[in-house]
């Protein structure tokens, strides 16, 4: 009987089992052996496959679940930034992440918004300027990178003239654009950078097309703050030179491509997850440079000479190993006028509402 | 091999034929998916299971997908009166960037009014803004005869161009570190929303809009009117109807409503105006306005199911999908279903001489 009993039961038991797992997706058994792991997630913005941006946070998960396999990583590529992003951080909140990485700008509000229904999950802002008992910022001094680049880019031009396709002006872009002039005048007073939006992150066709007018315009060298290898590409294919953006794009344009000032996101990632996991984090915001690593520039190829080679890396000590940094004077704006005087430095806080041109760079900032 | 494929006009009255061949449609599509799916190593089934829950399967999804229905609904409720009289308004995108212009230059202008005096205004700003847009094409159409399909959609382009121009200029938000956003708009100019969710009263006002417009369409000398004249503009003309001032009002009603659709969006869940904040609310609206049967009652499901199947696309990525595959899904079932829609009005039949060779030479 009692048999009997036992049989009744452990097939009814398998049922329950089959029609739950059926019906929820499983989560009766997979929820078990993911709780013992500790569950991150991502947003980008872009397509894990940009080449550049989403591609570059993505190796940084990467990294991560490397140096830390308890963690269980997820993510999701291609939100816009907007409404539709607020519902994938409260869907990635809800399924039991304990730390979210937000990695686009334009996610700010939504990550605020969220973070104040889940107090128990941290997030972590890319790039933004607003914080939270559990929101906190990140980002790096690619301006320093920027600057090397900068003096790559001067020592290779032949006519004097360097594009530069970016994105929105915005502070992080105008800076990056400024700290690349100061590069390149530090090396070659003669060299001037023209500027031309596209007011897209991502968009390879318009990237592409930005980069052949610099092109037409004169310039032989080719830079650019966009996510994808479009620019690189036309710069190959005009036979002129490149340096791109956010990882190592040498593969899309192997005739053109110089160097890029990159990201490394890896190192401060796994930071972060030991912190929040063992109760140590705080509210930051994180502003990592050339010292920390964040930010690098990517290795020179082999159409760049020794003795740029050589005055690259003296820059990079004199930026790691003392207290001067890209933006100390004297710095002129576009108009000549003084913006920083001898031996001074601009704040943490001017370089980050940045929105002037120094002398060489030929744009204008939208009004 | 065309000789031999007959395609023939059909008036089917058959409901449930109607339905099965619906149904039928929707299941090619989950088949077609699920072996496109297979082929790139993930479980189709799962994958199904997971976009449907995450639309349907939580309160919190279906009130996302409530979110998402809102301005779907909206903006097909405003083209579904064009298409009524066979205008084809394809500018509902343009009309509901009007209109979020509109509503946002009366919030960021009149912050400090009591939510009832300025969110009545704000809406009466974005439904002249999508008509003003609206009334473009219609005066073109109605006196010198230009395809208004095309002028509505030349007008998307200048509205969305509009909405950048004043975010990354006079608009721009000056603590926004020059980040193309206005500043967000004083809480008055928010719409309710209900509890803790992102759910506001704008599906009230959605709602409302379908019972009106159905009356308004079916009810009334100009609902008629307008019938008539898609039907054939000669006959309503005989029967003494302004079929100028028809076309030209049909078309700013039908803007201006979309228009709403976009003050609905800033004003409820975004809370500022920015660059491309429409995803293609505009054109996914025409979909809906088509699969409804220009009916604005069954609109009110179908933008429904439509909300879902962009909420879900967002949740099968959880599972590891990545998100062109989750786009391609959508886009795939949308196919079938608009392909089965064909089937509705035409039988394709084969010709029996097909089968048989011989006679096949004899026709060459």
């Amino acid at each position: 009987m009692r048999k009997k009993l036992l049989g009744v039961m452990s097939l009814l038991m398998v049922l329950v089992m089959i029609f739950t797992g059926c019906s929820q997706k499983s989560t009766a058994d997979e929820s078990k052996t993911e709780d013992e792991k500790y569950k991150v997630a991502f947003i980008y913005v872009g397509p894990v496959g940009d080449a550049g941006w989403s591609y570059s946070h993505d190796a940084g998960k990467e990294y991560l679940l490397k140096e830390m396999p308890d963690v269980e990583a997820t993510y999701i590529e291609s939100v816009p930034e907007g409404s539709d992003s607020e519902r994938v951080l409260t869907e990635l909140a809800e399924k039991g992440n304990q730390i979210i990485f937000a990695t686009s700008f334009g996610y700010m509000d939504s990550v605020m918004n969220v973070a104040k229904k889940y107090p128990d999950v941290t997030f972590i802002h890319c790039s933004g300027y607003k914080t939270d008992k559990n929101v906190a910022t990140y980002f790096g001094r690619m301006y320093q990178p920027r600057y090397l680049s900068g003096v790559v880019a001067a020592k290779k031009t032949a006519s004097n003239v360097i594009g530069y396709v970016a994105a929105y002006p915005i502070p992080e872009v105008i800076r990056g654009i400024n700290a690349f002039t100061l590069g390149a005048k530090s090396v070659n007073p003669d060299a001037v950078v023209k500027v031309v939006w596209t007011n897209t992150w991502y968009d390879p066709a318009k990237e592409k097309e930005a980069a052949k007018s610099l092109l037409d315009a004169g310039a032989d060298v080719i830079t650019q703050h966009q996510d994808t290898p479009g620019p690189q590409q036309a710069a190959q294919e005009q036979n002129a030179f490149s340096i791109g953006y956010n990882t190592d794009m040498s593969q899309f344009a192997p005739e053109a491509y110089l160097t890029a000032p990159v990201w490394n996101w890896g190192p401060y990632y796994v930071d972060t997850v030991k912190a929040v996991r063992a109760g140590t984090w705080k509210s930051a915001q994180y502003w990592g440079g050339l010292k920390d690593g964040v930010v690098a520039l990517a290795p020179m190829t082999d159409l760049v000479d020794e003795e740029t080679k050589a005055l690259v890396a003296k820059e990079e000590k004199k930026i790691i190993d003392t207290d001067w940094d890209v933006f100390t004077g004297i710095i002129k704006d576009q108009e000549g006028n003084v913006k920083v005087q001898e031996g001074q430095q601009l704040t943490d806080e001017e370089l980050l509402s940045m929105d002037w041109f120094v002398e060489g760079v030929e744009g204008k900032i939208a009004e | 091999m065309q000789k031999y494929l007959k395609v023939e006009k059909r008036n089917m009255n058959n409901q449930y034929g109607m339905f099965a061949i619906r149904i039928g449609g929707i299941f090619v599509a989950l088949v077609l998916g699920a072996i496109f799916l297979i082929f790139s190593g993930h479980a189709p089934i799962d994958v199904y299971v997971t976009m449907i829950d995450g639309a349907f399967g939580s309160a919190y999804g279906v009130n996302e997908t409530i979110v998402k229905t809102i301005p779907l609904l909206i903006a097909a409720l405003g083209v579904s009166i064009a298409f009524r009289m066979k205008l084809w308004n394809i500018g509902a995108e343009g009309q509901i960037y009007a209109g979020g212009i509109m509503a946002s230059g009366v919030a960021l202008s009149f912050g400090d009014l009591p939510s009832l005096l300025l969110i009545p205004m704000m809406m009466i700003a974005a439904f002249l803004g999508g008509a003003l847009w609206a009334c473009v094409p219609g005066i073109a159409r109605s006196f010198w005869g230009t395809n208004e399909t095309i002028t509505t959609l030349m007008m998307n382009y200048v509205g969305i161009l509009w909405v950048d121009y004043l975010v990354f200029g006079p608009w721009k938000d000056p603590k926004g570190y020059n980040f193309p956003i206005t500043a967000e708009f004083s809480p008055s100019a928010f719409l309710p929303t209900f509890g803790g969710t992102r759910v506001h009263i704008g599906i009230v006002i959605a709602i409302l809009c379908s019972f009106v417009i159905y009356i308004l369409l079916n009810k009334t000398v100009w609902g008629y009117e307008i019938r008539v004249a898609g039907e054939n503009s000669d006959v309503a003309k005989y029967a003494g109807m302004n079929v100028t001032k028809n076309i030209i009002l049909t078309l700013m009603v039908s803007g201006g409503i979309a228009g709403i659709a976009g003050m609905t969006e800033v004003s409820g869940v975004i809370h500022r105006l920015q660059s491309n904040f429409s995803p293609g609310y505009g054109y996914s609206a025409i979909i809906i306005a088509w699969l409804a049967r220009l009916n604005p009652i069954a609109a009110i499901f179908v933008s429904f199911l439509f909300g879902g199947l962009i909420v879900g696309g967002y949740a099968v990525q959880t599972s590891g999908l990545p998100a062109s595959v989750a786009l391609m899904l959508q886009g795939l079932i949308l196919f079938c279903v608009l392909g089965a829609e064909f089937f509705t009005g035409y039988r394709v039949s084969i010709d029996k001489r097909f089968f048989s060779k011989g006679e096949a030479k004899i026709n060459g």
